[in-house]
């Protein structure tokens, strides 16, 4: 799992490559926990590499999301495969979450 | 084919879990969604099994077979270590409070129930196994 940023005016964008899972979760905690992460307006994650995701993965998101939330901070999915999208489905997190098709979609959101 | 597999309970052999159950399906011309949510299914056992169970132990092994007959899948899990590890009764967790709560754990089963048809975690003298099962159309 590798996660990539790049930071750009009040947005950052996370490129996530590979799998996340309970071994790499670590690896996105660590990034999504830095606290000048809050000073981003907009945190979006472009999911075009990640192929899979399991319940230890879903909840680094969970656990930071109060916190973006309460700082003002959109955190925007994109760019989802299609079987990454059905896990967030079946637990009903693409209806709490912002889950958007493409690049464009996230930066306008 | 290679239908069984032995690991040792660290998080590390997660992905050699996961390739190992693709690798046994890919010769049925499954969905790429069906095949996940069984690859899903079982690396959130083994997860649980390796880090709640074991406290990740490494001198400590789990045992995996697959069996694919006609269309129904057969996985079982048996952790050989000496602790029971029977998780308590299903129950939906509300996704609103644990955002609220900001809550890393507890899906993991919830997610398993949802994919699978059954999930059956019993003793077999000392040690637990969890068996899952899924009819593959």
């Amino acid at each position: 799992m590798k996660v990539t940023a790049q930071p750009s005016a009040d947005t950052l964008t996370l490129l996530l490559d590979g799998e996340l899972d309970a071994s790499s979760a670590i690896v996105l905690d660590t990034e999504l926990a830095k606290p000048d992460i809050l000073n981003y307006r907009k945190v979006l994650v472009d999911c075009a590499k990640l192929s899979y995701i399991s319940s230890a993965g879903l909840g680094v998101f969970i656990s930071h999301l109060q916190r973006f939330q309460d700082a003002n901070v959109k955190l925007i999915f994109f760019n989802m495969q299609e079987k990454v999208f059905n896990v967030f489905e079946i637990l009903g997190l693409d209806a709490l979450m912002t889950i958007v098709p493409s690049a464009t979609e996230a930066e306008a959101a | 084919m290679k239908s069984a597999l032995r690991i040792a309970c660290s998080r590390s052999h997660l992905q050699q879990v996961r390739d190992f159950v693709r690798n046994y399906l890919s010769s049925r011309q499954l969905p790429e969604i069906t095949v996940n949510q069984v690859v899903l299914a079982v690396d959130e056992v083994v997860a649980n099994f390796i880090i709640h169970a074991n406290g990740e132990d490494e001198t400590q092994f789990l045992d995996l077979k697959l069996q694919l007959d006609d269309h129904e899948l057969n996985v079982e899990i048996a952790d050989n270590g000496d602790t029971i590890f029977l998780p308590a009764p299903h129950q939906s967790p509300d996704l609103r409070d644990f955002i609220r709560q900001g809550r890393k754990g507890g899906m993991g089963m919830t997610l398993v129930n949802r994919l699978m048809d059954k999930v059956e975690f019993f003793t077999r003298g000392n040690h637990t196994v969890c068996h899952l099962s899924k009819h593959l159309a």
